[in-house]
């Protein structure tokens, strides 16, 4: 079985590989917070502006954003 | 700030179009070929015969819908939760052009019958040089806008697309080395695999199965992990769990594939390795399935009236199913009754038609009016019909070949007292056609959903403006 002498060592460099990326993850903090990641994709507003409306300053400073965009309201 | 950066999302826009209209030319051509099992009067020629046209199928389905549809939300996921436009932006437009022409060359050679005898990987050498390229540029775009991200966290559902990148690039590389033949010029491509015999099965089916775990799984539960939780509006049930489906789903995905080979020359135990991980893998999948459907907890009055919301719950529930029974079809007593006949095929579908199509489907839903400014789509009573149209499709096409498959294994391995089988190969052809006839009808389901997707789309196109102008906004503070 030749062809395991090739998927085999490329597996085991595979898993070393995945082992490097886990072990950079960890330390480089990407698992300190399991929770706050999940709701982070909630904030970012991603619904269409209306055109008129002004760009929102590049902080978010949360005080000058627009007005949530009413998604029930038809065109 | 007039000079704000803004999102790149002219690609995005180009894949999700195209994702809509490679979808129905892939289903169309599956549609046709199922017809073709019922009745072969209609293989007319030879460019539009079965053998033909069902390679044109598979990759039409796998990497032009799937593939569009894999690069739109990608790119799009990749600069939303990093907080920043696409990285080499002049790249992701060869990237768009290029994969295009992939499609066309393989929409053309195929039907011209040159094929390297791959499943799944037909496409001859020239294209597979210009695969390669691509998957190269696909990975500086995505890898280099992870690399300028303005948020320290990388979020799971770019894990996921990140593993998809490299592990296809690995998988193509080494299943399509092959030696090409020049003696009919380039406009006559031939090759020959770098491997022979039960070696090239092994490394063909290695290839095969990880095709499956990577293109059409973890990148597809990228797409989960970002549009279930945006489209109900709620925060993924555990995202401790997902970092763990993620990490648990890779260390253990590599050694499927032998279960593809079993009762073959490939040795007993490489089979019962095949076999032993792919059990493993029910693990991972349900924690994940499970996962993305209780994101819902607490929230399911919103499957009532969210049409989307119920392609991407509904694609969970197939995952869910096909992830179960792939294991069941992997251990060797039940394969020695499941193998070669339509239960894998059914299999297949209630992946690809359920799981993959729909995640896809709602993807995209939730992407069009994004992308062209509206707030919703042109009619979301559409999408709703489309829903129905798409699931009912499904059901009627695994549930008939979950019939004929089982009594395509029975048939074949019923014996006589006297030790001489039972029936004859053509006496389970003739059964199964009543089932193939359902088949027929479950894809004509499915596709017709396809094209009131792409008048949605084309009206809800006409309505709407291309967004340009999606300011990239720093990322709110840390909770």
């Amino acid at each position: 079985m030749e062809s395991l002498y090739l998927l085999i060592p490329v597996s085991v460099a595979l898993v070393f590989a995945i082992g490097a990326v886990f072990w950079w993850a960890l330390r480089s903090g990407q698992m300190e917070d399991l929770e706050g990641p999940a709701y982070r994709i909630l904030a970012d507003d991603d619904r269409p502006r209306p055109d008129d409306a002004p760009l929102p300053p590049e902080n978010g400073d949360p005080a000058t954003k627009r007005a949530p965009v009413d998604l029930d309201q038809k065109p | 700030m007039q000079s704000q950066a803004t999102y790149n999302y002219k690609v995005v826009r180009q894949f999700a179009v195209m994702t809509v209209i490679w979808g129905i030319v892939g289903m169309l051509v599956g549609v046709i070929i199922a017809a073709q099992l019922v009745w072969p009067e209609l293989n007319v020629h030879e460019y539009l015969s079965y053998g033909r046209l069902r390679p044109l199928h598979t990759n039409a389905v796998i990497f032009a819908f799937g593939g569009c549809a894999l690069f739109a939300t990608s790119f799009y996921v990749v600069q939303r939760t990093c907080h920043t436009p696409l990285f080499a932006p002049g790249l992701a437009t060869f990237i768009f052009w290029a994969w295009q022409l992939v499609i066309v060359l393989a929409a053309v050679s195929l039907p011209l019958g040159f094929t390297s005898g791959k499943e799944y990987a037909e496409l001859e050498w020239p294209i597979d040089l210009l695969i390669a390229v691509i998957w190269v540029s696909y990975a500086i775009v995505f890898f280099g806008t992870i690399g300028t991200r303005k948020t320290p966290h990388i979020y799971v559902a770019n894990w996921f697309y990140g593993a998809f990148i490299i592990a296809v690039a690995l998988l193509h590389i080494i299943n399509s080395a092959a030696t090409p033949v020049f003696a009919e010029g380039l406009l006559t491509p031939k090759s020959y695999s770098a491997y022979s015999g039960v070696q090239d099965a092994m490394i063909q089916w290695w290839y095969g199965h990880n095709a499956v775990g990577f293109f059409l799984t973890a990148a597809f539960l990228g797409m989960m992990y970002y549009f279930v939780p945006k489209q109900a509006g709620r925060p993924v049930y555990s995202y401790r769990l997902s970092v763990v489906h993620f990490w648990a789903l890779i260390f253990t995905y590599m050694w499927a594939g032998p279960h593809h080979l079993h009762y073959t020359a490939l040795p007993d135990w490489t089979q019962s390795l095949g076999m032993v991980f792919s059990l493993i893998l029910l693990a991972p999948s349900w924690g994940g399935m499970i996962n993305g459907i209780m994101t819902l907890s607490g929230a399911w009055h919103k499957l009532r009236d969210d049409p989307i919301l119920k392609f991407l719950i509904v694609s969970l529930s197939f995952y869910g199913m096909s992830t179960f029974e792939g294991p069941m079809m992997s251990i060797k007593t039940v394969n020695a009754l499941s193998h070669y006949t339509d239960w894998t095929v059914g299999h297949v579908h209630s992946g690809a038609l359920g799981w993959v199509g729909m995640v896809s489907i709602g993807a995209i839903y939730y992407l069009i009016p994004r992308l062209f400014g509206k707030p919703e789509m042109y009619s979301v009573k559409l999408i709703n019909v489309h829903f129905w149209l798409a699931t009912l499709g499904t059901v009627l096409y695994i549930a008939a070949l979950w019939i004929s498959g089982v009594m395509q294994g029975l048939m074949w391995r019923a014996t006589n007292a006297d030790g001489t089988l039972t029936y004859a190969f053509v006496e389970s052809v003739r059964a199964s056609y009543p089932f193939w006839t359902i088949r027929v009808i479950g894809g004509v389901l499915y596709l017709a959903g396809m094209f009131l997707m792409a008048y949605n789309m084309f009206k809800t196109i006409a309505s709407g403006k291309a967004v340009d102008n999606a300011p990239v906004l720093a990322p709110a503070g840390a909770h």
